[in-house]
């Protein structure tokens, strides 16, 4: 039964991911996209990888999927038509594809079996960092500098988006801008930030000892942020403002506080003290969740639009 | 536990801490520079600029004390499981020469936003200063980085500050030419990290000492090392994938065209040299050495005919960046080694990573020089700058002593490492490469002379500035062109300092 229920999902990831490729019409292809990150998440789940399957339903699927929409939508108007990529182009890339997935199949078909792997490892060293879901204690104590610089690069990619907009307008507000707002759409906005605040603190919470994190809880609250500015209940803030760019660095900024206070306390850069090592990272956790709603928020919100007020 | 863990695979030495140092103080830049606003990045940038040329100098000072490579386990943990940084001899060369370099280009731009008081606090500047120190992090963690994913988050970052640089100035070509470069940089992205994830499924670290240990062989490690180093190769703009480079680098403003081709390039070819001497099995590297060298030659020879058809100035430079990025490749089979010698034994070897070096501070006083011309004659067409090194001597004077490195004409770094290739090339019985390596040499001639002819020309009507240009402007391209010929005064030989803390090295020599 669990056979039939992973061919079925393997053939319909299949043929999404073919539609996907096929269609015309680009919006068509980006919902397409979406529900592909949402199966693909069900396919992490199906594989006990749940919070791989978490951050893809929230990021592959969500942020990514809102993110295109706004670029479709700033690219329509302008569009010329039947401007696509070449028949000759697209055969390149379909057989430069091929190529790379006959290179992967090879290379997964001739893994050793049992395949090596250090879970057993992160599982015995698990007690020194007070924490009990592994993936976790890789994230922030194994491989803590990798998600620090993690989160600097999201940060540089809005530097980045923030630098496109005009000199005049720097360091004001972005705009969503939806032409009407449908009544669905401020009906949700009021009622569902509350619930999702919620399980986004949640998935917070529970990521010490269970499935879920940072990321997925960012991803959440930023969902939230988004809804509430699209239904124009709140405008997007300036992006010169004191108070956004605190927050937007307050994750990172104690998560390198707390590994220099590591040379002081634990012998090293990036190393907690055991006694503590649960509250420090839970603490840095409740900062990079805030920072990540943010960034991710005002990274759909785009460039400022109004010139930043006196 | 592993059988890996009991012994443990590196060892924290007492000064790895100014690794973590190097990585860190700039992201402290970056987050102290949005804490403070624009009015305070300027200044953040400065004081970084010195903490962080003090730091490399305690980390060359720290290499020559011990003789030995410096090594940091981050948090304790060790390698599988957490991760290391390491610097070895050529590490420490491009952390030094990085510094150098970032620290020059930083002085050429403070000096240019002074000119211009009331976008001083803008966009642009306050923009630039972020980038350069995220930049920065980034080139110092891929030079001590020893774990293949923390290698990935690196490149990352790198991508994400470099592109910004290209489209700094707004206008519609450069954020094409910025796209195009976002285009390939990330499908070079998710071919390394695929990579990389084979590697982990197959061997269960991502170490690269580990890694080597393990001397694996197999169709997997192939595929994996084939797919991390094509990747790179599309981030390194090597010919047929150099089509982003061109008006990417050409377009940007001029201190960041300088930060560009002198310094992001190097890291993936870095990276390369990595995966190809430190974790590719001999019989995989001696193959991937041979096509790196086809593809190198090419760029060498095609790019330097294209940079001799430029019109514009800067065009012709950002050319010239992949031919002289072509010399770097056919280092791989020249400096092959053998039973007896070690790869980094070979004077191939001090040649490739004489011309990292060289090629990086000529470069920047080239795009540092241009920028000059550009703000004092508001063009860069080669054809209308005659006479131009009446009105500005020292960016001519830069500008040609930058090219001698380029062309490989003593005395210069770009000569010593272009003898030391060409006699291994000769040496080891690869005639053709020894051809390019010439031809290669003539072609720069051709394009450096081009402008330098322009300087000494004297027009009938004397070339004007069109607003007058501070000395200190100008100062920044002539230290890193004097720091480019300065390093011509190396010996001719297999140089000590690029085989600390390799393995298996010969006889240490302290240089």
């Amino acid at each position: 039964m669990t056979l039939l229920l992973d061919l079925a999902l393997v053939a319909w990831l299949l043929a999404l991911a073919l539609h996907i490729a096929r269609v015309r019409d680009d919006r068509n292809a980006i919902v397409a996209f979406i529900g592909f990150g949402l199966l693909l998440g069900l396919g992490w789940t199906r594989l006990a990888s749940l919070d791989v399957a978490l951050t893809e339903a929230a990021i592959g699927g969500g942020v990514t999927g809102v993110l295109l929409l706004r670029a479709e939508a700033h690219l329509r108007p302008g569009k010329a038509s039947g401007a696509s990529v070449s028949h000759g182009g697209k055969t390149l890339a379909a057989i430069a594809c091929a190529m790379v997935a006959a290179g992967l199949a090879l290379a997964v078909l001739a893994f050793p079996s049992p395949a090596p792997t250090l879970a057993p490892a992160a599982a015995t060293a698990l007690p020194s960092t007070g924490l009990g879901n592994p993936v976790t204690a890789v994230l922030l104590a194994y491989r803590a500098l990798d998600t620090l610089l993690e989160k600097v690069v999201l940060i540089l990619a809005l530097i980045g988006v923030w630098s496109l907009a005009p000199d005049h307008l720097w360091g004001g507000a972005p705009s969503l801008r939806p032409d009407v707002v449908p009544e669905p759409l401020a009906y949700l906005a009021q009622t569902l930030p509350p619930f999702g605040v919620l399980i986004a603190v949640y998935m917070f919470w529970v990521g010490a000892d269970a499935p879920g994190g940072t990321f997925q809880g960012g991803t959440v609250l930023a969902a939230m942020w988004l809804l509430v500015m699209l239904a124009r209940l709140r405008p997007a803030p300036e992006t010169r403002r004191r108070s956004v760019r605190l927050v937007l660095i307050g994750g990172p900024t104690l998560f390198l506080a707390i590994g220099f206070l590591g040379f002081a306390m634990a012998g090293g850069f990036l190393a907690y003290p055991e006694s503590i090592a649960k509250p420090l990272i839970v603490g840095i956790e409740a900062a990079l969740t805030l920072s990540i709603a943010a960034t991710l928020g005002l990274l759909v919100a785009g460039p400022a639009q109004t010139a930043p007020g006196r | 536990m592993t059988p890996l863990a009991a012994a443990p695979a590196h060892v924290a030495t007492p000064g790895g801490f100014l690794l973590v140092l190097a990585v860190m103080l700039p992201v402290v830049a970056v987050l102290a520079m949005l804490a403070l606003g624009p009015r305070q990045t300027a200044r953040i940038a400065l004081t970084t600029l010195a903490t962080g040329l003090g730091v490399a100098i305690a980390i060359v000072v720290e290499l020559l004390r011990t003789g030995a490579a410096l090594t940091y386990v981050v948090g304790g943990w060790q390698p599988p499981l957490g991760l290391a940084l390491r610097a070895d001899g050529l590490s420490v060369a491009m952390l030094a020469m990085t510094a150098l370099v970032v620290a020059a280009i930083g002085f050429f731009a403070h000096a240019q936003h002074g000119l211009e008081p009331t976008t001083r606090h803008g966009r642009a500047p306050t923009t630039f200063w972020i980038l350069l120190m995220a930049v920065w992090s980034a080139l110092n963690a891929i030079f001590v980085g020893e774990d293949l994913f923390n290698l990935y988050v690196a490149l990352e970052l790198l991508t994400f500050a470099a592109v910004p640089l290209v489209c700094l100035d707004g206008r519609a070509e450069t954020v094409a030419a910025a796209l195009r470069y976002l285009m390939f940089a990330l499908l070079g992205s998710l071919l390394y990290l695929l990579g990389t994830a084979l590697l982990y499924g197959s061997f269960g670290t991502l170490d690269i000492g580990l890694l080597s240990e393990a001397s694996a062989e197999g169709p997997g490690f192939s595929v994996a090392l084939a797919l991390m180093i094509a990747g790179l190769l599309a981030k390194a703009a090597l010919f047929p994938l150099h089509l982003w480079l061109p008006p990417a680098h050409a377009g940007a403003p001029a201190a960041a065209s300088a930060v560009l081709s002198a310094l992001v390039i190097k890291a993936p070819f870095f990276l390369i040299l990595r995966l190809i001497l430190d974790v590719a099995p001999p019989q995989a590297a001696a193959y991937a050495g041979q096509v790196l060298a086809i593809l190198g030659a090419a760029s060498i020879l095609f790019c330097s005919v294209m940079a001799l058809k430029q019109a514009r100035l800067k065009l012709m430079i950002a050319y010239s960046t992949v031919a002289q990025i072509g010399y770097l490749f056919i280092v791989f089979p020249l400096a092959a080694g053998s039973e007896t010698l070690p790869p980094w034994g070979t004077i191939a070897w001090t040649g490739g990573a004489l011309q990292l070096v060289s090629h990086a501070l000529a470069k920047a006083a080239m795009f540092l020089a241009a920028g000059v011309i550009a703000e004092a004659f508001g063009h860069d067409r080669i054809s209308d700058l005659g006479g131009f090194g009446r009105a500005l001597p020292i960016s001519a004077a830069a500008f040609g002593l930058a090219g001698l490195s380029l062309m490989g004409i003593p005395p210069s770094g770009g000569f010593v490492a272009k003898c030391l290739l060409l006699t291994a090339a000769v040496i080891g019985g690869h005639p053709w490469l020894a051809a390019t390596i010439l031809a290669g040499g003539l072609l720069a001639g051709g394009y450096v002379f081009r402008v330098v002819d322009r300087a000494l020309a004297t027009p009938a009507i004397p070339l004007a500035p069109r607003k007058p240009i501070p000395r200190r402007l100008e100062l920044a391209a002539l230290v890193l062109a004097l720091a480019a010929v300065l390093l011509g005064l190396v010996p001719l030989q297999p140089f000590g300092f690029l085989q600390l803390g390799r393995p298996d090295s010969l006889t240490v020599i302290a240089p």
